[in-house]
């Protein structure tokens, strides 16, 4: 399996032109991360810090030959930007920033890509990083630090407070992936522990979980079956009350399912540790 | 099973979209008073019309032979509070004469990506207590969708006679193109009703759409929904906020660190009054908007945990050091700023007089421990 990203990586950014697209486009250049092109239809021909923009997905491949892109183009026209990015074969990893985009059309996207063998990794989620090697995305990147431990969260800032805790405890990260807080994600917990139950940089893995669905009693069933390197977990929500929506579309607790107590003993059943604050997690890393 | 956080329609809409589709649903006609009962069919089954499950065993299911007897049914049940949920509609629906009851239903499979059909002979119970060998099921690739041969398989599998299977394939690919064209997250209907003449009703109807996808959806509005005040006033401003029972607000940018820190809080022996996303935002209003939602839900004190990212510390900063001075606002407050532009933030934040934590658990700490108004 091919690295998450590495120095080869060459990134696209949709939606360049957008304060947002424009303020991660500097911190992701900042970070060594090679931004090679931008795309917003009609606004072809200008620059984003040096960074040229085009009208379409397929001219700026052809001319940059990028080989990722970092979508942060609204919901209502997200899909339409992931499937033109789909229609390039370079393109083989596309980190979805964007939230609120409706399931049915994560469904779709996610279902394309995978038939392409595209990793999607999102929607609403904060992207991937290698440190020392680069990010997509929108994690601040003050934060890393070059290590083993592969870190894996359904949480955005959750997952900096607690690679900010790794690193602070001098521990460094092989790979971060925000996977996302949406009911569908294109990549989930079990394809990372497999990804990183096989990279060689990885020698022990973090699990960012919350409440809601069954992605960690499922991840529970893989690391007992697949995963061979220490998993430290830290689930969120152990206070949540059942029936409300806690912020993520798919942070619910349903009737009986979908509670902080069942995912933390479906994980500690299979010999995860799992830390009962951020904190805690580079404690129990070995 | 799975909702999300979506737009749950009640039964009576649900059965409107049904009919609208062609399935057949039993007549019926909704009310608010005894007045309204002419044109009823009858006998009839009432049913409080409200957005939680359970209205059986709550009393709000009713019987009435006729007219007569329905009309003092009629402000019984409208007086019902059924899980916090006040009773402001109730279907008078015709009874059905029923020889059995299934359940047919499209959810999604989070894990799998992809919706799933269900359908068991076992209807009218919980399908959370159908044993596993009693369901089938079948996941549908959102590219291919709903095929004749999955409808072969259910029937199969459910082995109803073949006049009755065909009806029920025909309910399953009609709720199939209402999942679809809705941007439904769920579709149930428990119980599907079999008659003694070999006739299949949907007999309930439970609808549930895409928030997210509400754009391309515009007939569809939120119904007066019985949650708090502030919890429809921070809906409507599109703020995630639940109030819990506690006296700490809690204010974070992000689902997981929020859900983090009211955990963390209530490790420390705190409780937590107020769950406030601030989300990702790069706008001071935004910022603003939260505080005056948190001051008018009153908590003792307030927690502001922000881990910068697309939320940039300073943004977050000036909302607060803002807001406080034009709303006057009194409930003491505890800050832990980390990450993006932490050190600007931590300026303005000093100069308004508020010392700002780095370390989580120090700050959570030190709010638990501050005495509140």
């Amino acid at each position: 399996m091919v690295s998450v990203m590495s120095r080869t990586t060459k990134v696209l950014v949709q939606g360049i032109t957008g304060a947002q697209g424009q303020f991660h486009t500097r911190a992701m250049l900042d970070y060594g991360t090679k931004v090679v092109a931008g795309v917003t239809p009609g606004k072809g021909g200008e620059h984003v810090h040096g960074v040229p923009v085009f009208n379409s997905v397929a001219s700026a491949v052809k001319k940059t030959r990028a080989n990722a892109s970092c979508v942060f183009v609204p919901a209502r026209f997200a899909m339409d930007a992931v499937l033109e990015t789909l229609e390039s074969p370079q393109v083989k990893l596309i980190c979805l920033i964007t939230e609120h985009i409706p399931v049915h059309d994560a469904m779709r996207m996610v279902s394309i890509a995978r038939a392409k063998g595209v990793r999607i990794v999102g929607p609403n989620c904060p992207g991937v990083a290698v440190p020392g090697v680069g990010k997509i995305g929108i994690m601040p990147e003050t934060i890393f630090r070059q290590g083993s431990v592969g870190v894996v969260s359904r949480s955005g800032t959750l997952t900096y407070e607690i690679v900010n805790a790794l690193s602070e405890a001098k521990i460094g990260q092989s790979t971060i992936v925000g996977i996302g807080g949406d009911p569908v994600s294109g990549t989930n917990f079990l394809d990372m522990l497999e990804f990183f139950q096989k990279d060689r940089r990885t020698e022990s893995v973090v699990l960012v979980g919350e409440i809601g669905g069954n992605a960690e009693e499922a991840a529970a069933a893989f690391i007992k079956r697949r995963v061979k390197k220490p998993v430290v977990a830290y689930i969120a929500g152990r206070v949540a009350p059942p029936g409300k929506t806690m912020g993520h579309a798919g942070a619910i607790i349903s009737g009986k399912s979908g509670t902080a107590a069942s995912k933390i003993q479906a994980l500690e059943a299979v010999g995860v540790k799992v830390a009962d604050r951020p904190g805690a997690v580079p404690e129990l890393l070995p | 099973m799975e909702g999300g956080v979506h737009l749950n329609l009640l039964e009576y809409r649900g059965k409107e979209i049904f009919a609208r589709y062609g399935l057949r649903v039993p007549k019926g006609k909704v009310v608010t008073s005894p007045e309204e009962l002419e044109g009823a069919p009858f006998p009839a089954v009432l049913k409080v019309q409200i957005g939680t499950g359970g209205r059986g065993k709550a009393g709000g299911v009713k019987f009435a032979n006729s007219l007569e007897e329905a009309k003092p049914l009629i402000p019984q049940l409208m007086a019902l509070t059924i899980k916090g949920y006040k009773v402001r509609k109730v279907l008078v629906a015709e009874k059905l004469e029923i020889a059995q009851e299934v359940y047919v239903g499209i959810v999604l499979d989070r894990l799998n990506r992809c919706p799933v059909i269900l359908a068991t002979a076992m209807g009218g119970m919980e399908v959370e207590d159908v044993p596993p060998d009693k369901m089938f099921k079948a996941p549908i690739d959102p590219l291919v969708g709903l095929r004749p041969y999955h409808l072969r398989e259910m029937s199969a599998f459910l082995a109803f006679p073949k006049d009755i299977a065909v009806q029920i394939e025909g309910i399953v690919e009609t709720l199939w193109k209402i999942y679809r064209e809705l941007d439904c997250t769920l579709i149930e209907v428990n119980p599907t009703a079999i008659t003694p003449k070999g006739e299949v009703y949907c007999a309930d109807a439970k609808v549930v759409i895409d928030n997210d996808a509400l754009f391309r959806h515009a007939e569809f509005t939120h119904e007066p929904e019985d949650i708090p005040p502030l919890e429809a006033k921070a809906k409507e401003e599109g703020i995630a906020f639940v109030q819990l029972d506690g006296d700490i607000g809690v204010i974070a940018n992000g689902a997981g660190l929020t859900m983090a820190t009211l955990d963390m809080l209530s490790r420390f022996g705190g409780r937590p009054a107020i769950f406030l996303d601030l989300g990702g935002t790069d706008d001071p209003e935004k910022v603003k908007a939260c505080f005056r939602l948190m001051d008018e839900a009153k908590p003792s004190k307030i927690f502001l945990n922000i881990f910068g990212g697309i939320t940039k510390c300073d943004t977050v900063a000036q909302g607060v050091t803002k807001v406080i001075e034009e709303e006057n606002i009194k409930i003491p407050l505890v800050a832990r700023i980390k990450g993006r532009n932490e050190d600007a933030a931590r300026e303005i934040l000093a100069k308004a007089g508020i010392e700002a934590e780095t370390s989580f658990e120090k700050a959570a700490e030190k709010v638990v421990a501050l005495k509140g108004v």
